[in-house]
């Protein structure tokens, strides 16, 4: 007879209690029941956000020719679009990190496998959200070095 | 006994197969995702970095990439509501296969109005 283990996700670490008491008020709460909500929360919303995001810069006029620096500043000059651009990223990210984490889970059988997977996930995570949103923030159309204008910018005229 | 597992309504069916679509398609999304974070944030080291860069999206072999990523997105969008409507709709699990029968039709042609625009906009005239 083989026996099926329970999921890895949210897994009761002690192991003593039957899952039928474990519903509620384990260690983790209910941070998987919440996990799962958030996948298809954030996911409609995506939806919408992403196909806007392909059409727009794809889709209209020339499409792909038409992206360069110029482009995205004439985007981010506007709150709308960094709003747009800001939700995409923390969205996506959150719930494309919280599907690579069930898949690490599904897969990697070894413990320690799984610690240091789901870490390098988590701080990859971390470094292209708050890359991502200083960036957004601190973007600025007319860069300038050592009070030279860098080429390409969109600089007011003297 | 018999000494492997009987077939079932999921196993090797819709079912199965459209999870193991949403797997795949939903890793590829991921990692371009953290390459397009980097790449976009070239346009705060200089504009000619993040213009030089980008133009690598603009050649031939790019544009048959983005074509695929975005048939992944599509899918992955599509078969994602499918998903939502089974756990939330009374009859979802009922209907679940011929959902997916939705779901990929819509993509063909979502995908297919996608790909000729974009790829004539990509391959021709520049």
């Amino acid at each position: 007879m083989t026996t099926i283990e329970s999921p890895r996700s949210g897994k009761i670490s002690s192991g003593k209690i039957a899952p039928k008491y474990n519903r509620t008020g384990s260690s983790r709460g209910n941070f998987e029941m919440i996990a799962w909500l958030f996948m298809r929360l954030s996911g409609i919303v995506l939806v919408v956000l992403i196909f806007g995001h392909l059409f727009v810069n794809l889709l209209v006029g020339e499409g792909i020719h038409a992206i360069d620096f110029g482009f995205v500043a004439g985007k981010w000059a506007d709150p709308f679009w960094q709003f747009w651009d800001l939700a995409m990223l923390w969205l996506a990210m959150l719930h494309g990190t919280n599907g690579v984490r069930t898949i690490i889970n599904d897969y990697a059988e070894k413990d320690s496998t799984r610690f240091w997977l789901k870490m390098v996930l988590y701080a990859a995570t971390l470094v292209i959200i708050i890359l991502g949103t200083l960036v957004i923030f601190t973007f600025n159309p007319c860069p300038v070095v050592d009070g030279v204008q860098l080429p390409g910018g969109f600089c007011p005229a003297p | 006994m018999p000494t492997k597992p009987a077939g079932t309504l999921y196993r090797g069916r819709e079912g199965m197969w459209s999870w193991v679509g949403h797997r795949i398609t939903g890793v590829v999304i991921f990692f371009f995702l953290l390459v397009h974070v980097l790449d976009t944030s070239l346009v705060r080291v200089s504009p000619e970095a993040y213009t030089a860069v980008i133009g690598a999206y603009k050649n031939p072999l790019m544009a048959l990439g983005e074509t695929g990523l975005v048939a992944a997105i599509i899918f992955h969008a599509f078969n994602g509501l499918r998903v939502i409507a089974i756990d939330f709709w009374k009859k979802g699990a009922k209907y679940q296969r011929q959902m997916l029968w939705i779901v990929l039709a819509l993509w063909l042609v979502t995908f297919a109005g996608f790909a000729i625009r974009h790829l004539s906009l990509a391959l021709g005239g520049h």
